[in-house]
């Protein structure tokens, strides 16, 4: 299974286990997609050190993930 | 059996809660709740629930529930989506939340202007939608705070029939359980727009109703305030004697629907805020027909605070409490109706949102 990093922030978030595919199903993890769907603005997703924006990108077993919310607020 | 007194505050950084007993003069501090998400509405449903409703730039809309008084938190936004497809509008943020009856059933009003109804406590959301298939949305244009559904006001018997209110496109009622909509904006000027009052378009501010007469509400519009005796359908210009037409937020009195309060602020381009920087809230006994000014306790030099709509609450003791936070983080507060005033809290983020609660137990 992929190993997926979260900041501490989008812990509580998560109720599924880590998804096999970026594609996400519409009730689950809906704080980091929105209408499209599509990965929301500030949430950058990184695939063994690679950005990625599409959410049908494939997730291999080894596949280690980071998600990273924008520093953005204020 | 113990009672306390709970003044609910939503704010850019999470919610908090004001924790007095009846006496309502001290007053003491718990939060930030949320994770400090945005809040821009927190009640207590007649259940006991807390729900929080707000949204985050990065997570987008989210209903914060907590069954513990607080300690705890669950919060969800599933099913809270215009749907998907090139054109679909994403929900930026929820703006309003009102409880519909112990069932569980909660209402939430979002950015851009839409309903949605939950039947198990915030935990699923499906779109009322209704409301956004009426024929006027194409022309729907936003207020400065954005296209909000600030208002939501049920029925305290016919749970078919409520009303809703968005800025800036006026107020709207249902009779079919939100199936259709017909607009409530006759009679509510709308000086911005050239030529005579349109149909929709209204800047409506606050939109209220008390539960003993239901076919009275009042309004406090970006043009004067209003009441109507009919469900909307015709309303009546109250603002005479107020020192300005433009302010945000409004209460009923709970136990006398004759009594209303509002908080006047300078005009759209004048800065909107309090009258040359003297605080002060203005109540009438009458249904409007006449108006008291009641600033004792607040500050009459320098005060260019400001309250937005939804930062203005009254509790329901015999004697109520009145409460108003402002937009740089104090909360005043009055346990005589309005008569005298204290400060019950500074330095807290700008307060989008006040409620109150009698709580039992």
């Amino acid at each position: 299974m992929a190993t997926v990093h979260l900041p501490r922030s989008l812990v509580t978030l998560f109720t599924d286990p880590p998804p096999r595919h970026l594609q996400l199903p519409s009730t689950s993890l809906s704080g980091l997609v929105e209408a499209g769907p599509r990965l929301r603005e500030h949430i950058n997703v990184f695939v063994d050190g690679e950005r990625q924006r599409e959410l049908t990108t494939p997730l291999g077993d080894a596949s280690v993930v980071h998600v990273i919310p924008a520093v953005a607020g204020g | 059996m113990s009672r306390r007194v709970e003044v609910l505050v939503g704010t850019k950084k999470g919610a908090f809660i004001l924790e007095s007993d009846p006496a309502r003069r001290e007053w003491k501090l718990r939060g930030p709740f949320c994770q400090n998400w945005p809040t821009h509405d927190f009640i207590r449903a007649a259940d006991g629930t807390l729900y929080a409703g707000g949204g985050n730039n990065w997570y987008g809309p989210s209903v914060w529930r907590s069954t513990d008084n607080g300690d705890t938190w669950t919060q969800s936004s599933a099913g809270m989506t215009y749907g998907d497809g090139e054109d679909a509008e994403k929900i930026t943020t929820i703006w309003k939340l009102a409880d519909a009856g112990s069932n569980g059933t909660v209402y939430a009003g979002v950015e851009p202007a839409g309903l949605f109804r939950s039947d198990d406590h915030g935990e699923t959301w499906s779109h009322v939608a209704g409301l956004r298939d009426h024929p006027s949305r194409p022309e729907w244009t936003p207020g400065n705070g954005g296209l909000c559904l600030h208002s939501i006001v049920t029925h305290p018997t016919d749970p078919d029939r409520m009303w809703v209110a968005a800025s800036a496109v006026g107020t709207f009622e249902t009779a079919d359980g939100g199936k259709s909509w017909e607009t409530r904006t006759k009679g509510v000027r709308a000086d911005f727009y050239p030529g005579p009052a349109p149909e929709f378009g209204q800047c409506v501010h606050k939109l209220r109703l008390h539960p003993d007469e239901p076919e009275w509400l009042y309004q406090q519009n970006h043009c004067g305030v209003y009441r109507s005796d009919d469900g909307g359908r015709q309303w009546t210009e109250i603002t005479p004697g107020l020192p300005s037409e433009f302010g945000f937020p409004m209460v009923i009195h709970p136990h006398d629907p004759k009594t209303i309060f509002v908080i006047p602020h300078s005009g759209p381009s004048d800065g909107r805020h309090m009258i040359d920087g003297q605080a002060a809230v203005w109540r009438s006994r009458d249904r409007g027909d006449s108006w008291q000014r009641l600033d004792r306790g607040l500050p009459q030099h320098g005060a260019y605070i400001s309250t937005l709509r939804e930062a203005m609450a009254i509790d329901s003791l015999d004697q109520p409490g009145v409460y108003f936070g402002t937009s740089t983080g104090q909360v005043f507060g009055s346990a005589d109706e309005g008569d005298t005033w204290t400060l019950m809290a500074d330095y807290l983020p700008p307060i989008w949102s006040v409620e109150a609660a009698v709580v039992d137990g």
